[in-house]
């Protein structure tokens, strides 16, 4: 937590004014029905970003990018029987960012308006000329063909915005008095709604005109023992997504049920908020007795909710090129996955290890048309068959690794920021020889099954890290026997993958979401899904995380 | 235009409250100018500069509330700005949390903020300073320097006013060799930019660094640590003390989902749960780390005691909870201070027989909110010490660790420092929890 957000723990039932609990980034408070209007159109759009290419290039720089964004985002908070808060918010601006003197110049403006483009124009070369005394190394940028005038839209059914807002009240606060009814002792939901309208325009001749969307419904369900002062609380096992609203219309098609006995299902490209706070409910109650983990070695087990996040910071980040290069360092860190290392052939993982990078796949929180660097997006291989082939660039690293080509990964989280490279989707493929969860869990003889995701945390090079999950099962013998807790695995991110023995088929692959993943300094959020299926890892080293305090 | 002064201020915010046909309305206003620059690999990778102000207006009808904000001060935007709020407020359920606008209050003056502040070629130049330092080492910088002004105004239709303006610049380098086999850490924040010195904080990193390479490998467990405070806190992320103080909500508490609630209903409040040493308290009107005046809600700040002498002494209560609770409400600091002694980290050292000197703890999480469990990881510097000196750098380690378990094996406690706008003095606790080594550097 920042100290500046310390204010923020007074909360929106405080009826505090609301701007401390908003990212600076999200822009105004605005009336709902103001989302729904449209934007400024493609036309006027592309008068104004030449305006700020042609100032740019007349003030000295070598080439220039304008993106002109609109944010929208709505979120509706309940706990218990009440709404705690309502936001809808918009903002809307300009960056501009050039390289002049061989070095980034950028800079933003709400004024929206070919002369107010014109001079934050004007002033990001001036700020790259100024930078460029103290530069040492000259950018440069693989090459792009520009698109023309071209648009992309998230495929949506239904857009979220549209829906009245009461009836995502209603459904939230439904989903709450299950939870009450059931004997849950709090919870708290949410619906959290993002649309960025994004016009880029470079001087390579691209001006892209893109609608992007996603939703994220979630909910925390807490159960006390007010006796033994014990509580536990069981998050949802909904993934945020690059849909529309129709993801909360449940399809029986899209419901994956975890291994017998477990009582966990999991949700593909719609999910049943009503029946997963059923189960949690039952579950969070069970998590209060459950026995508690012996620790040692176990197989484990890891659901595709749990093991999208396991992705994400073991295989998503190290790949990340700058970390490899050295600009994280202050902050994020850099990784074990260098240069070097790569060229000596070390297996990343066991051959039934293939991580794909996609900035294509449907429903994913990471595709878009185009990149905030008017780059085509793609699919292309991280690692094949265990052996790291390749890494995550954009256009001003590419030469860096011999390349000539970016693989579209640039994003800045609001017009204001400027744009950097951000993990595309990185998701494990699933196997190719048919293999469900209760066939994997046969076979399996002193392990643990997790779904869901929990407290996670590893090293600023990637090697070390430690998982939690939402619930846990203990598997003896090719059976599930039980509930446990107090369950958090620790590996080394090499071990880990090396392990990785069996991944279940196609029919068991889902996506996983990281909604808010932060890089940079400043800090900036990016949204991003990992897919893959239920995947066995063996002997891996499980602590016991109980305490006992005053 | 971002920073306003107090009489601009209040005169645009008594003409928005003069728009207002609410029952209750209030306004406020906060903007900053600040500027950045960030570099990497001896080489600056970006800059940037922002400047917003931004206007919030908060209108009420019963218990029916609606909020809108604008970054326009023209007359027909703030007409526009309280008519939304007006509007989103009659469509609004009622609160069940409704607590009326508070009245007049008085507040203090915590220390005036700084008046000359950096400049793009002032960041330029302390980012300089630090690379070339760094390059003619044949090590590596990679830095943020970030800095500016900022103000709040606020008012109501209740008669209560407030303006407070300050100042803040943070810095922070890491330095790695140029085999990548040792890496140093150094952070400092300050009101008054020019008692920044980046060349001091680089040369520190540098040192670390230096000093951390061919680090060997320990076995985890329990060891005596010196937490210095970087390791303590952290502006960016979840920290051992920051967690901690922040977590001292009295809603969760009372409950039942925090460490602070108390088997079989209530909280923990008044009862000692720390080593009698630990005392922890905001004072707005300290001269190293001034605070905020006011908080969101415009309750005024004052010298606040959280924990003394081990003993929790008071707990964080929003307006609704102490309404419900009968009891005054917590205004929200904006930092904490830890008293300390007079002990320097190289005191601590000197007196340590056998231990582990940490300068930095990365990516920390609550495992159990039930115990306050977090775990996390050392970073950039961190050595074995045996008969009172550093003997050799080690390599990384995992903790799994509850603040609540460390201030109760404290050993010693130093002299308090600044760090994210809190004081926080360096700590030697005994039997802190690594579970596992890490190959990370």
């Amino acid at each position: 937590m920042k100290r500046r957000d310390f204010v923020g723990l007074s909360g929106l039932a405080a009826g505090a004014l609301f701007i401390p609990n908003i990212p600076s980034f999200a822009g105004n408070l605005v009336d709902p029905a103001r989302l729904l209007e449209p934007g400024v159109d493609a036309a006027m759009k592309k008068r104004l970003a030449d305006a700020g290419l042609n100032a740019a290039k007349a003030a000295g720089a070598t080439y220039a990018d304008v993106r002109i964004g609109r944010s929208l985002n709505q979120n509706v908070f309940t706990r218990e029987k009440q709404v705690q808060g309502i936001t809808s918010t918009e903002s809307y601006g300009v960056g501009v960012r050039v390289i002049a003197n061989g070095t980034w110049g950028f800079a933003a403006t709400n004024n929206v308006t070919e002369a107010g483009i014109a001079k934050a124009a004007q002033l990001a070369v001036q700020i790259a000329k100024a930078n460029s005394k103290v530069q040492k190394e000259q950018v440069k940028l693989a090459p792009v063909k520009g698109h023309g005038e071209v648009a992309w839209k998230t495929p949506i059914q239904q857009n979220a915005f549209e829906v009245p807002i009461k009836d995502k009240v209603d459904l939230l606060l439904s989903v709450n008095a299950k939870a009450l009814e059931m004997g849950a002792s709090f919870i708290n939901s949410t619906i959290q709604q993002v649309n960025e309208q994004k016009y880029f325009a470079s001087t390579d001749g691209s001006y892209i005109d893109q609608d992007i969307h996603r939703i994220y419904p979630s909910f925390g369900v807490t159960a006390i023992d007010r006796a033994s002062g014990k509580f536990r609380t069981r998050q949802a096992l909904s993934s945020p997504m690059g849909l529309g609203y129709e993801y909360l219309s449940p399809k029986a098609a899209d419901k994956i049920a975890g291994p017998a006995g477990s009582d966990v299902v999991g949700y593909k490209n719609s999910y049943d908020m009503l029946e997963d706070v059923a189960s949690a409910t039952k579950q969070v109650k069970q998590k209060l007795t459950a026995k508690s983990v012996t620790p040692g070695k176990y197989d484990l087990v890891l659901d595709p909710h749990h093991l999208g996040l396991t992705i994400h910071e073991s295989v998503g980040h190290p790949l990340e090129l700058d970390r490899v290069l050295g600009y994280e360092a202050n902050y994020a860190g850099t990784s074990f996955a260098t240069l070097e290392w790569k060229a000596k052939n070390i297996p990343y993982g066991s051959k039934l290890v293939n991580i794909v990078a996609d900035k294509l796949q449907p429903g994913s929180l990471g595709a878009v048309g185009f990149d905030d660097e008017g780059v085509k997006t793609k699919q292309w291989d991280l690692i094949k068959e265990g052996k790291l082939v390749d890494y995550e660039k954009i256009r001003d690293q590419a030469h860096m690794v011999g390349q000539n080509e970016s693989d579209g990964c640039c994003y800045a989280q609001s017009w204001q920021d400027v744009q950097f490279q951000r993990m595309p989707n990185v998701s494990l493929q699933p196997g190719k020889t048919k293999l469900s969860v209760d066939e994997l869990v046969k076979n399996v003889d002193k392990g643990i099954y997790i779904a869901g995701n929990g407290s996670f945390s590893i090293d600023q090079q990637r090697f070390n890290f430690q998982f939690g999950g939402q619930v846990f099962y203990a598997i003896e013998k090719g059976q599930i026997t039980g509930m446990l807790e107090d369950v958090a695995y620790q590996a080394n991110t090499q071990e880990f993958w090396n392990s990785c023995a069996a991944v279940c088929d196609q029919s068991d692959y889902r996506l996983f979401g990281a909604f808010n993943d932060g890089k940079g300094q400043p800090s900036q959020s990016s949204a991003v899904s990992h897919g893959s299926a239920t995947t066995r890892f063996n002997g891996v080293n499980v602590i016991n995380t109980a305490r006992k305090i005053g | 235009m971002a920073i306003l002064s107090k009489d601009d201020a209040h005169t645009l915010l008594k003409k928005v409250l003069s728009y207002s046909t609410a029952d209750e309305c209030a306004a406020s206003l906060r903007g900053r100018t600040a500027g950045n620059i960030r570099y990497a690999r001896n080489s600056v990778s970006t800059a940037g500069a922002q400047d917003s102000v931004s206007l919030a207006v908060e209108a009420r009808f019963g218990k029916r509330s609606g909020v809108a904000t604008c970054n326009e001060f023209d007359e027909a935007t703030l007409r526009r700005c309280v008519q939304r709020a007006e509007e989103i407020a009659k469509l609004a359920p009622e609160s069940p949390e409704y607590v009326p606008f508070i009245g007049p209050q008085t507040y203090l003056s915590p220390p005036s903020s700084a008046t000359t502040l950096l400049t793009a070629a002032t960041r330029a130049q302390a980012a300089a300073e630090s690379m070339t330092l760094c390059a003619a080492k044949n090590l590596s910088a990679a830095g943020f320097l970030d800095g500016g002004t900022r103000f709040v105004a606020q008012r109501n239709s209740k008669g209560q006013e407030a303006y407070q303006q300050s100042t803040n610049t943070d810095f922070s380098v890491t330095v790695r060799t140029a085999d990548g086999k040792g890496s140093g850490y150094a952070i400092a924040d300050v009101t008054d930019p020019a008692k920044l010195n980046a060349k001091n904080i680089t040369e520190r990193a540098a040192n670390k660094a230096l000093s951390s390479v061919n680090a060997k490998a320990i076995e985890p467990g329990k060891y005596t640590v010196i937490l210095e405070p970087a390791a303590l806190m952290a502006g960016d992320d979840l920290s051992l003390l920051g967690g901690l103080v922040y977590s001292m909500g009295a809603r969760e508490a009372d409950e039942g989902r925090s460490f602070l609630s108390k088997k079989g209903g209530g909280n923990r409040k008044g009862e000692k749960l720390f080593d009698e040493r630990i005392t922890i308290y905001s004072d707005p009107m300290n001269a190293e780390v001034p605070g905020n005046a006011f908080d969101d809600d415009g309750l005024p700040t004052k010298r606040q005691t959280w924990i003394d002498k081990g003993v929790v002494k008071d707990l964080f209560y929003t307006r609704f909870w102490a309404q419900k609770n009968n009891v005054p409400a917590t205004a929200y600091p904006n930092g904490f201070i830890m008293a300390g002694g007079t002990q320097s980290t190289a005191d601590l050292i000197k007196g340590t027989a056998k231990g582990i000197l940490v300068t930095r703890l990365w990516y920390i999480r609550e495992v159990d909110p039930q115990t306050l469990l977090y775990t996390g990881l050392t970073r950039d510097g961190t050595f074995y010490i045996e008969n009172g000196k550093i003997k050799f750098p080690i390599k990384n380690l995992r903790f799994n660790e509850s603040p609540i378990i460390m201030l109760n094996n404290i050993e010693a406690i130093g002299k308090p420092q600044r760090l994210a706008g809190c004081l926080v003095p360096p700590l030697k606790i005994r039997d802190f929890t690594f579970t596992s080594l890490s190959d990370a550097i």
